[in-house]
């Protein structure tokens, strides 16, 4: 899928943080085209989340700029950015003081729809992250299970249908079965949609099955960007290489297992 | 002392009602005017620090030289009392009102802003309602911190539960110095405990 403004461009993108030496994120060049669902792997402390929180202004970078559907985000206001992209973060953040009904209605308030949209919205969106209505829409976000609270941060960020989403390690929390299962709404979700998804995870399973394509990054650069099978079959340095040698390895241990 | 109070329940009355007035509008005025630089602080980081820093001066001098430091300025009675209890609250109004927001969990004003609410909505919305007990904590020391103080203010001629002590001490009537000294003390710890109790009850609202 192509268009004529690709959703988000990523123009020389550095970071770099006040108390540190080195750039957290370092000359990122990137062009994602709307439509795709893109995976950004990589492991602790690699400028993942750093990357993410650029596209929705929550950081500026230092040098180079960040276009989305063709418009430089630093000439655009912070908040009317934020409205336009869903964000999952990474600590889920759910309002604690609301209940899970508020949370997920949160945005939808800010923008003033009426309340039987919200209420109609609100229930399809948990019944799509598997929470039953009825039974959680009421409770407080410290009576459910960090999965569960997790899926509220989904829902929360679907709420007003955004073009760009960004997750930052959404499923973190989740055991493996439901993961599986929230794998595949998520993917039918931004199937459905034409939606451009950019997707956080330290999994490799996770961001080979659910990427067009992969972002491979360490500390702060961009390996490799390629559709996955493309990474699997050519790893572009050592580090993509060994990456890979650990999947494979952590699917051995498992196939002896059944032996 | 119950012949005292039999013979002259109006001044007793008239002297707890006079404080409660004092304390009244101190506190209202307090309270708008800590909320207001509060707002401004959470807007600006700076002004926060400076704010805390300034008052903090003010509240470590001894009551009793603020008022006489405000006599040539605003003269006698009551409005100069009520003016230094005002700046004495904002220290602990302050204080407790900008540490309060500030804790709120960093995660929660991160999703706040990335959902795309306003300095003024995660204020409002998020910070706001999660900090209840840390602001209300502060009103509660303001609130008890002013029935006390107020009693000095009866040096200045500021009325209140102190012109009872000041008059009891002056004539040695022990009738007027136990009156206000129960009156004051009772207030103070009648205060406390209601608000105590508003507080714990905030306190197990969910989190
Ligand atoms: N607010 C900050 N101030 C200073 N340094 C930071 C800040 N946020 C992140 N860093 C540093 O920047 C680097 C990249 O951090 P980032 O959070 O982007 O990593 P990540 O890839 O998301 O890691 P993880 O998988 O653990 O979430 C790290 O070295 C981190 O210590
Ligand atoms: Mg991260």
């Amino acid at each position: 899928m192509t268009s004529a403004n690709p959703a988000i461009i990523f123009q020389n993108v550095c970071k770099k943080f006040e108390n540190s030496r080195t750039n957290a994120v370092d000359h990122v060049d990137v062009t994602i085209q709307e439509g795709e669902f893109i995976t950004i792997l990589g492991s602790s402390g690699c400028g993942k989340t750093t990357l993410l929180k650029m596209v929705n202004r929550l950081y500026e970078p230092d040098e180079g700029k960040i276009l989305l559907f063709g418009e430089d985000i630093s000439t655009v206001d912070a908040v009317k950015v934020r409205r336009r992209i869903g964000y999952v973060i990474q600590q889920v953040g759910l309002f604690p003081h609301m209940t899970i009904g508020e949370n997920v209605a949160v945005v939808p308030k800010l923008l003033k729809w009426k309340k039987e949209k919200i209420d109609a919205r609100v229930k399809e969106l948990l019944t799509l992250v598997g929470l039953e209505p009825e039974e959680y829409e009421n409770r407080y976000p410290s009576q459910l299970s960090g999965g569960q609270q997790q899926r509220v941060g989904l829902a929360r960020a679907l709420a007003i249908d955004p073009k760009i989403m960004l997750l930052d390690e959404p499923f973190g929390a989740i055991d493996a079965i439901n993961r599986l299962n929230l794998q595949d709404e998520l993917l039918r979700i931004h199937g459905g949609l034409g939606k451009t998804f950019l997707f956080v995870t330290h999994d490799i399973h996770e961001a080979f099955k659910m990427g067009d394509r992969v972002i491979i990054m360490n500390e702060g650069e961009i390996c490799q960007f390629d559709t996955p099978r493309h990474i699997a079959a050519h790893p572009a340095n050592d580090f993509v290489e060994m990456l890979i040698r650990s999947a494979r390895e952590q699917e051995q241990i498992f196939f002896d297992a059944c032996q | 002392m119950l012949e005292f109070a039999a013979k002259h329940p109006d001044k007793l009355i008239d002297a707890l009602l006079e404080h409660l007035e004092i304390v009244l509008i101190t506190l209202i005025i307090s309270l708008l005017l800590a909320a207001a630089l509060t707002v401004i602080s959470m807007k600006i980081e700076p002004v926060s620090r400076i704010l805390i820093q300034f008052f903090s001066v003010i509240y470590s001098v001894p009551s009793l030289a603020l008022f006489a430091l405000l006599i040539p300025v605003t003269g006698l009675g009551m409005k100069t009392a009520i003016i230094v209890l005002v700046i004495y609250n904002q220290y602990l109004l302050l204080r407790n009102f900008i540490s309060g927001l500030n804790e709120v969990d960093p995660a929660v004003v991160e999703a706040a802003r990335g959902l795309g609410m306003t300095e003024m909505q995660i204020l409002m919305k998020i910070r706001l309602p999660l900090a209840k007990r840390a602001l209300f904590a502060g009103v509660h020391l303001a609130a008890v911190s002013t029935i006390g103080i107020a009693t000095i203010a009866a040096s200045i001629n500021a009325g209140g539960l102190g012109t009872l002590l000041f008059d009891g001490l002056r004539t040695m009537n022990t009738d007027k110095i136990l009156w206000g000294s129960i009156l004051s003390a009772g207030l103070a710890i009648v205060v406390n405990g209601l608000l105590g109790g508003i507080e714990k009850r905030i306190g197990r609202v969910r989190q």
